[in-house]
């Protein structure tokens, strides 16, 4: 079936293009979604001294250099959207397929980091901290990949030059997963 | 639809006008600082001071958070909408962790005392100090951890 | 346009080609993305699920009436059953009645239709919420016939009792609950994005916010609020996900977690919940109350300001229902004072609606007749609230039937009244034919008369003390005198009476659909947009021109016009 678009996707009342405030919303369902996890970690956290213990097993080394790998993802990503801006769809699609290799390496990192703490013996369902940790990571890594699958997508059309106003959209996403791991590296690494 | 989008992209042509423009290089610099602040959050607790550590760890998530939303989702220059709509989310997330906190977090009150909650610390603890782990001083904790340790099933 | 790839410059050449396209049978009604037929699908999926709903309910109501003998349809009601019962009644109903039929049938019938628009803004999106949906209602009802009986732990699901499977008994039935609710979470977080989507960028040229129909804004507020309230209950059932089939200790005390903290998470969405569901109901009665009295709707702007403040406290009020579970007392203080505050908008907003009928041209048609026991039903079940929001009056009568009857006045108005109000005043636009308004008031008054008989004496069972959660009460002598026994009773009996005038409706909807009399594009004579076009509208809604607005949408009984509405539509 022919991509099919009607005319309602096309106005926009409130001034903001339609795929891009949709996307707003779905991060603002996002934000509480996360939030919900998070402020429960937080609560924990900040009533359970021994959660500071637990966490001095993580792995520092990974974490940080996830965020870095994340980080320079996000850099990918809002390059991809720099040369979508500019008519450039094959050179916006190349930059998501590097978005995309950092989506890979942060899970590949993630999965070694895992498997190594859980040869250790820090399971799920060790420790309420331990539980936190894999439950508010894996959610993070959930929306990691969707986002890799949703960019593949989007490379499809942006390499024909075609709707590549969703590079931005889906780099607009990017940023967002980028921004939760942000919080997450200090909220489960760093602070002891 | 044309001209209010026209007028979208005349924000960011008119937000290059003054910046240092939305170009690649820009991108580049900003995550380079981002690159060196991730040092400076993981260096910054190894010194073990706690402020430090608070100030090194979270405020810099603040501050690399801010860094992304503002040059790599140009939210600086997006409608004011956008900002209600993510307000939406963070304000309804700050008072549910107000509300909720008050409870999880206490564990002793006038006329209770989460009792569950004091026997996981005090095993948490015993079990995570590897100082204390062979001492004969804890015997009695161990015991409180030995009831309130993870089920393994 | 200086930068050719930016924005969306290409949709112009796509858009407006789609009318011409042909579409086959599997494409109009199994896999549509014309929002009309999504509706319709949301209507019917509902309406389906309310059949399970309704058994549920007659099942273990004849089992409090008589305990122990064989039901008929049903046989002997164990007590795991008669716990799977009432779980799966009030999910169900809620769940896959309530939403689906006020928000996303009528939302995605309505939003489009009334903003002036040819579709939804995302119209592959919007069948993908409703196969989303249709799985989560698949999961649900598979869940009861799973080994084990379908999850018993009360709609709330409290753990410890629902994250053990040694406590609940239910290994599988409660983690395909669980599921079940997530998935139509996430089918209406996606819905919901495409409601206010629409509603914000794809409103005719003209349309100003204080030209958008009532129904449309309060379906918008209502999407916002499930969004905002969702999320940490999401997050929630994960974790309860991971305490039942990993064996994490999140909701625990044993591991040193906090069943306290689902409580909370739960409720943070759940009471949200009630006004998710409760202001596309009230919108809907705005609309027939405006069209059925020929007035404008008195205070418009009073009305939306009243649905905003009403969403906004309705997030300050959720521990009122863990006034006894624990919660710190003072909390429960600051609960209280927040709950009664909740009464005044929303009192407001009813009385508004009586304002517009004052000094109107009252056509008791079935819609009004509907919209006004509608405000009716709802004045009882706002007001016993008052006693239950008070934390001291709650502590007795916490779990009680009058918490029963209470909330049964409200979510009955609601999902029920309301979306009778809207089904039959929009029926002649989504099927292109008209309801038999004998049969609809037969039904109307047989069934206003029955849910009284049946919820009023709930309020007397539970001041003598009924719990909700009882099986049996022969049990307990000083709780089954022939008093209290003969009002169960009696309230059955209406149960009874009420399910069997429901095939009056379900007679008249279906016969109706294909035999009633043609339907002309206004009927009503109302002025917002969707009655300015064919009954039923054709793909595309408004054919090659989308209209144009020039006035708001409750234009009735201007002085100086020969007709007594004024369309938004046309021009001045």
């Amino acid at each position: 079936m022919a991509e099919f678009i009607p005319v309602a996707n096309t106005r926009s009342a409130s001034g903001v293009p339609t795929g891009k405030l949709a996307l707003y919303w779905l991060l603002c369902s996002e934000i509480v979604i996360f939030g919900g996890v998070l402020a429960s970690y937080l609560m924990h956290r900040l009533a359970h001294p021994e959660f500071g213990l637990q966490a001095a097993h993580t792995n520092v080394y990974a974490g940080t250099i996830n965020t870095f790998v994340l980080l320079t993802s996000s850099l990918m990503a809002v390059l991809a959207h720099s040369a979508a801006e500019h008519g450039d769809g094959k050179k916006a699609a190349k930059y998501l397929w590097f978005t995309i290799a950092g989506a890979l390496m942060f899970l590949c990192i993630k999965a070694a980091e895992w498997t190594s703490e859980i040869q250790h013996g820090y399971t799920i369902t060790s420790s309420p901290f331990w539980s936190f940790y894999y439950t508010a990571a894996g959610i993070h890594a959930s929306h990691v990949i969707a986002g890799a699958l949703v960019m593949l997508w989007v490379i499809q059309s942006a390499k024909k030059n075609k709707y590549l106003y969703r590079v931005e959209n889906v780099g607009l996403y990017w940023h967002f997963v980028d921004i939760v791991w942000i919080f997450l590296f200090p909220l489960l690494y760093i602070a002891k | 639809m044309s001209a209010s989008h026209a007028a979208h992209h005349d924000d960011h042509d008119g937000h290059a006008g003054h910046g240092a423009a939305h170009g690649p290089a820009r991108y580049i610099k900003i995550w380079a600082v981002l690159c060196v602040l991730l040092v400076i959050s993981v260096l910054g607790p190894e010194l073990e001071i706690q402020v430090v550590t608070l100030l090194t760890a979270f405020g810099i998530a603040g501050v690399k958070a801010y860094l992304v939303m503002k040059e790599f989702m140009h939210l600086d220059v997006e409608k004011p909408i956008i900002w209600y709509i993510l307000a939406t989310g963070v304000v309804f997330i700050g008072m549910f962790f107000a509300a909720v906190s008050v409870d999880v977090m206490n564990h002793d009150g006038a006329r209770w005392s989460n009792d569950a909650a004091k026997r996981a610390v005090v095993a948490g603890l015993a079990a995570g100090d590897p100082a204390n782990h062979h001492g004969a001083a804890e015997h009695h904790e161990a015991e409180g951890a030995a009831e309130a340790a993870p089920a393994q099933h | 346009m200086n930068a050719p790839a930016h924005g969306h410059d290409h949709v112009h050449d796509d858009g407006g080609h789609h009318h011409h396209h042909e579409m086959t049978f599997v494409e109009k009604y199994i896999f549509p993305t014309d929002h009309k037929y999504i509706g319709k699908q949301y209507l019917l999926t509902g309406m389906l699920m309310a059949v399970f709903g309704g058994f549920f309910a007659y099942a273990f109501r004849m089992q409090l009436a008589w305990p122990g003998s064989d039901i008929p349809l049903f046989g002997h009601m164990s007590p795991a059953e008669y716990n799977a019962a009432v779980t799966n009644h009030g999910t169900i109903m809620i769940f896959w009645v309530a939403m689906p039929v006020l928000i996303a049938a009528f939302g995605n019938f309505l939003i489009p239709l009334m903003v002036g628009a040819d579709d939804m803004v995302f119209p592959r999106l919007n069948r993908l919420s409703y196969q989303i949906f249709l799985v989560s209602a698949i999961v649900i009802v598979a869940s009861l016939f799973v080994p084990g009986g379908g999850f018993g732990g009360a709609w709330t699901a409290y753990p410890p009792l629902s994250g053990d499977s040694a406590y609940n008994l239910t290994p599988l039935g409660s983690s395909l609950w669980l599921v079940a609710v997530a998935l139509e979470f996430v089918a209406f977080l996606v819905g919901g994005i495409n409601f206010i989507v629409t509603a914000m960028n794809a409103r005719a040229p003209g349309m100003k916010w204080t030209d958008v129909p009532m129904v449309v804004w309060m379906i918008c507020i209502a999407s916002i609020l499930f969004m905002a309230s969702v999320g940490p209950l999401m997050a929630g059932a994960v974790m309860l996900l991971f305490d039942q089939t990993l064996h994490t200790g999140f909701f625990d005390p044993r591991q040193g977690g906090d069943p306290i903290l689902w409580q909370h998470l739960f409720w943070f969405f759940g009471h949200p919940e009630v006004y998710v569901v409760l202001l596309p109901a009230t919108g809907m009665v705005a609309e027939v109350v405006a069209v059925h009295s020929r007035k404008k709707l008195f205070g418009y702007k009073t009305i939306l300001f009243t649905a905003v403040g009403t969403g906004v406290l309705s997030f300050f009020v959720w521990a009122h229902h863990q006034f006894i579970a624990g919660i710190d007392p003072r909390m429960a203080n600051i609960f209280t004072i927040t709950t009664v505050l909740i009464s005044i908008p929303i009192a407001e907003m009813m009385f508004l609606y009586i304002a517009t009928l004052y000094g109107g041209s009252i056509r008791f048609t079935t819609p009004m007749l509907w919209a006004l026991g509608f405000i009716f039903a709802f004045l009882i079940g706002g007001v016993t609230g008052i006693p239950l929001g008070a934390s001291g009056a709650d502590i007795y009568l916490h779990d009680s039937y009058f918490v029963i009857a209470h909330f049964h006045f409200t979510f009955f108005p609601i999902a029920f009244i309301g979306t009778f109000t809207g089904l039959t005043h929009w029926f002649p636009k989504m099927f292109g034919r008209m309801m038999n308004e004998t049969l609809g008031k037969i039904h109307f008054w047989g069934t206003i008369i029955a849910v009284h008989c049946l919820f009023l004496p709930m309020f007397v069972l539970g001041l003598a003390g009924h719990h909700r959660r009882i099986y049996d009460y022969t049990n307990f002598p000083e709780l089954s005198t022939p008093f209290l026994t003969n009002i169960g009773i009696f309230a059955t009996v209406s149960l009874l009476v009420l399910l069997a005038f429901q095939f009056v409706f379900v007679f008249n909807f279906f016969y109706s659909m294909f035999k009633g009399p043609v339907a002309e594009a206004n009927p009503w004579k109302a002025g917002s947009l969707e009655w300015q076009c064919p009954s039923p509208p054709p793909h595309g809604n408004f054919g090659e021109h989308l209209p144009t607005v020039y006035r708001g949408p409750y234009e009735y009984s201007v002085p100086g016009r020969d007709k007594d509405y004024w369309p938004q539509s046309e021009p001045a």
